[in-house]
């Protein structure tokens, strides 16, 4: 393992986790309005991905964007102030927590249409490959984006056309109610190996473990230099292990604030039904132990590195807050450009 | 020098001007000019830009979304949808995220897309080749919504809708496409919303939209040999809406007529009728009438088709009545 590339991955998805706990503890006590969604649970697969994708690079992501848009470098604040629906928002307040859109950074719309994130990144891929600048569109979702039409018609174009689409799939259902149950994904797809969807269609097919930042980095470097060699699209089903307060609508932050005496053993793995998710599952304290095995000054390193994002995260939650509520009289503005 | 020219050939001629003018500019879609005659007319966009003529598979939800895709990436892509009864495969990618993209970013993302179709009652298309969406898309704000019924006016309006920041939607209609008229000199894009008076008449406003100007100037002719002058007044842009001209309008005869081939309930003559009968109604002589089609699926048999569609003779008659008061 690159230690140092372990520590960047860390760095990444300790600030994904504590800005979800921020996110979580508002949502809670009704600091926001509307139903959300946590990126808890995949942040190895987010830290990863981002970690290889280039500045001319233009991605397409869903209602669980919080994770994209912070690796991609957003400011946590005006993240959480949108989702708050403040004016200081990364859209002013006019999108909310499904929408966060950061286009300066690469992003097309974000949008809560599980499907179109394909299409829309599809059409990225399009406008990437007639620039020839060597970027490619990137489409982030979940495998329920499967099971509408868009995709199969948008990667049936990119196929065809040979459009530099990366499509990663993050499947945070399979051991929901997939093959913890002995189907895959049974309850809402017929198909039994989602890769065998973009297959039919002759576009690459893998699946990497989700929980693994170095393997998810590894197969969309591999992805990402076919795309921009003018292969065609690439299809990465990266398997991530279910949250347990991934509930739908209203998550809650189940498995508490995460400890990281976990990792140290310092804070002993408490019985009960999250034993398996202190232990194994948990990417960030997966990552947090592969790191402290390096020995040396590694477990005043981690301490270190959680209090300085946790002080970024605070300063954000007290940007937020004090950000105002944007003025009524606004509220059509933005209709039109 | 001044020439005439067919709506096809105007609209060939725009989508030729705006490839020239900006890279980034492209057609998906392989027949915008549907199959009839006209059809072989968009060679020459093939034959001139060969690499941004791009022949999709029958998805118009997929063209849509990777239209709209490629526009929030910087592209200006121009999406043809076939036939406006096609569109519905696309409205979630016309109204859920094109339309909505510049307010959901707080202004921070723009989604200059151009939507394209030839709508409406075309001739045996039976209900589920006779849609028209002007009226049912008009009720999405975001969008621009262009209804060229005029060679010149199709030019002037691609161009625009082309360089528009804004996602665009122009309904065409089939039976326009071979229709001439004498081009401007210069030839230059037509702002939006901004309504175009086709006819000056004193006694009666007919406010036509897309074919319905033709209707309403065939109509205006007859009415002119009994000595009836109607003025003929032309929106050709729906959003933005030129309410100033249309009220103006009013306020010298009086009297409107509005004309659309959109079924009657909610369609875009119930909006304009409505817009006049709360900013103009001192200006009424006599009450609004509104000549549309019937509030039903358009049926195959032409005698049925013709029942339903609205032409110069209902026109003639709504006029009539409305200068009895």
């Amino acid at each position: 393992m690159d230690a140092e590339q372990g520590w960047r991955f860390l760095e990444t998805m300790l600030l994904m986790r504590r800005f979800e706990e921020a996110v979580g503890t508002l949502g809670a006590r009704g600091a926001f309005p509307g139903h959300y969604h946590l990126y808890i649970g995949q942040e190895a697969t987010g830290a990863g991905a981002f970690s290889v994708l280039r500045e001319q690079d233009r991605i397409a992501t869903t209602h669980r964007n919080h994770g994209h848009v912070l690796a991609r470098g957003a400011d946590p604040g005006a993240a959480l102030a949108e989702i708050l629906g403040r004016e200081g928002g990364l859209n002013r307040g006019r999108g909310g927590t499904i929408h966060l859109c950061a286009p300066d950074l690469g992003f097309v719309s974000t949008s809560g249409i599980v499907g179109s994130v394909v299409g829309l990144a599809a059409g990225a891929a399009f406008a990437c490959k007639g620039r020839g600048d060597g970027g490619i569109g990137v489409a982030l979702f979940g495998d329920g984006a499967l099971e509408e039409g868009i995709p199969f018609e948008a990667m049936n174009i990119a196929a065809l056309w040979k459009l530099p689409l990366l499509l990663l799939c993050e499947n945070n259902s399979a051991d929901a109610w997939g093959m913890a149950k002995g189907g895959y994904p049974a309850l809402v797809h017929a198909a039994n190996d989602l890769r065998a969807i973009p297959g039919a269609l002759g576009i690459p097919a893998i699946r990497v473990e989700g929980i693994d930042p170095f393997a998810v980095c590894d197969a969309v470097a591999t992805a990402a230099a076919r795309c921009r060699a003018g292969e065609g699209p690439v299809f990465i089903e990266a398997m991530t292990r279910r949250w347990a307060g991934s509930a739908p609508l209203w998550p809650e932050l189940a498995t508490g604030i995460t400890d990281l005496g976990m990792a140290t053993g310092e804070t002993p793995i408490p019985e009960g039904p999250h034993a398996e998710w202190f232990a194994r599952n948990d990417p960030v304290l997966r990552l947090a132990r592969l790191v402290l095995a390096q020995g040396g000054d590694s477990a005043a390193r981690l301490r270190a590195l959680d209090a300085a994002v946790c002080a970024r995260i605070g300063a954000a939650e007290r940007f937020a807050l004090a950000s105002p509520l944007p003025d009524p009289a606004t509220a059509t503005d933005f209709t039109f450009a | 020098m001044t020439e005439r020219q067919s709506y096809a050939r105007a609209f060939v001629d725009a989508l030729l001007e705006a490839m020239e003018e900006d890279a980034s500019v492209s057609l998906i879609g392989s027949s915008p000019l549907g199959l009839g005659p006209q059809r072989g007319l968009t060679e020459e966009i093939r034959r001139r830009f060969p690499d941004r003529v791009f022949d999709p598979p029958t998805a118009e939800g997929g063209i849509a979304a990777l239209g709209v895709g490629a526009a929030m990436a910087g592209a200006r892509p121009i999406v043809d949808l076939l036939t406006g009864s096609f569109g519905f495969l696309a409205w979630m990618q016309v109204a859920n995220e094109a339309a909505v993209a510049h307010l959901m970013s707080g202004g921070r993302l723009t989604c200059p897309v151009t939507f394209h179709c030839l709508e409406g009652v075309r001739g045996a298309g039976a209900p589920q080749h006779s849609q028209t969406l002007h009226a049912m898309l008009w009720n999405v704000p975001g969008l621009e919504i262009v209804v060229p019924a005029t060679a010149a006016d199709v030019h002037g309006l691609m161009l625009t809708a082309i360089r528009s920041p804004n996602p665009t939607f122009v309904c065409g209609h089939a039976k326009l496409l071979g229709h001439e008229v004498v081009m401007p000199d210069p030839r230059a894009p037509i702002p939006f919303g901004r309504a175009d008076i086709k006819r000056r008449g004193r006694d009666v406003t007919i406010l036509g939209i897309s074919i319905g100007v033709l209707h309403a100037l065939a109509a205006a002719e007859d009415l002119a040999r009994e000595g009836i002058e109607a003025e003929v007044v032309d929106p050709r842009t729906l959003a933005p809406l030129d309410e100033a001209t249309i009220l103006e309008s009013v306020s010298r005869t009086g009297r409107l007529v509005v004309v659309d081939e959109a079924p009657l309930r909610a369609s875009a003559a119930s909006e304009i009728a409505a817009m006049v009968a709360e900013k103009g109604f001192r200006y009424l002589r006599a009450p609004i009438r509104r000549v549309a089609r019937a509030d039903a699926p358009v049926p195959f048999s032409p005698p049925l088709e013709a029942a339903v569609t609205p032409g110069p003779a209902e026109i003639i008659r709504a006029v009539r009545e409305a200068l009895a008061g």
